[in-house]
């Protein structure tokens, strides 16, 4: 495998197909391979987000990001874009779906692709990587920390999200899950509240939930940044998305 | 953890904000989450925005949850002794 890749900006077809911007990143070398969804977290469509994505055409995957915020705040910087999408209430899950499974067709319209595509989001990312494992044609999942997966959001604020355990019964790929064991959303007893939904409804799961580290805990520029949590659990990713998208 | 907590409230004033420009501010976003910046797993952060504008139109704070109580405090302290025909 080639240690070189490309990455630039595209636009794709979302939800509704309105036309929406993403960052893509792919091995230059000649495929066939698996490719990767890469859901940003709530701080926005960012420079770390965009370093995921190319870690993963590294990894030997096509990989890209969608800009989430690009309605609510086209062109704007990541954090303006990201503040003006919480003053407007956060993104809708049928939005989500659609831009997901916008950025998935354009991953398998690619010429290296496979016919595989998996989803990987952080923090709210990652209650957004279940809900489009849900409703979208995916081969594998990833969730790291994300929350209210299960639990109850709380009332009273303008973001509205829900849990997603009524949709659970439509997992229709393999989830892997990462946590932190500080983290308090979602919190242990909600991790196993999770995997014990998921094993009801023979749903297949590996979950590793990580010592010493909470929230956040692959974010490198941010203090809950946890080097031996993040280590492994990059390791499990590339294990699980190789097994299930192919090198 | 990814709170969501979100607060928000109509606002009327002015801020001085990107590129060194005063820009009329009205709408405020309260919320308790990751900062962008601050040294700190999560933070108080306030946007005084003007949405009409523009997402630019923003000057957004983060402070640790110890500061912002003491800037709450510090604004009521501020309005007390201020003459109560002023206070309109």
């Amino acid at each position: 495998m080639s240690e070189s890749l490309c990455a630039e900006t595209v636009m794709i077809s979302g939800e509704g197909g309105d036309e929406i911007e993403a960052y893509l990143a792919r091995p230059t070398d000649e495929g066939p391979r698996g490719a990767v969804v890469v859901i940003h977290h709530m701080p926005g469509y960012d420079r770390g987000t965009k370093e995921i994505v190319r870690r993963f055409a590294e990894l030997g995957f096509d990989a890209i990001c969608p800009n989430l915020y690009w309605r609510q705040a086209p062109g704007a910087a990541p954090d303006d874009a990201a503040a003006t999408a919480r003053a407007q209430g956060g993104i809708p899950d049928e939005q989500l779906i659609g831009d997901v499974a916008g950025a998935a067709a354009h991953l398998r319209a690619l010429p290296a692709s496979n016919g595989k595509v998996g989803v990987i989001g952080y923090c709210s990312g990652g209650r957004q990587s279940v809900l489009a494992a849900c409703n979208v044609d995916l081969d594998a999942a990833v969730d790291c920390y994300g929350a209210f997966v299960v639990g109850t959001p709380p009332e009273g604020f303008p973001l509205k999200v829900t849990n997603l355990v009524d949709q659970l019964p439509n997992l229709g790929a393999p989830l892997l899950g990462l946590f932190g064991k500080e983290d308090s959303y979602p919190s242990p007893e909600q991790v196993v509240e999770l995997d014990e939904i998921l094993t009801a409804h023979d749903k297949p799961h590996e979950f590793h939930s990580y010592d010493d580290a909470g929230h956040a805990f692959f974010a490198v520029d941010r203090p809950a940044y946890r080097v031996a949590a993040a280590n492994d659990g990059w390791e499990q990713i590339t294990t699980f998305f190789t097994t299930h998208l192919g090198g | 953890m990814c709170t969501y907590a979100t607060v928000q409230t109509v606002l009327e004033g002015s801020a001085k904000g990107p590129q060194s420009s005063w820009f009329h501010v009205t709408d405020g976003t309260i919320y308790f989450d990751h900062p962008v910046h601050a040294m700190a797993e999560h933070t108080l952060n306030i946007d005084f925005a003007n949405p009409a504008q523009g997402p630019a139109a923003r000057v957004a704070v983060e402070l640790t949850a110890a500061s912002a109580r003491d800037l709450v405090a510090a604004i009521e302290a501020a309005l007390d002794s201020a003459p109560a025909e002023l206070k309109v």
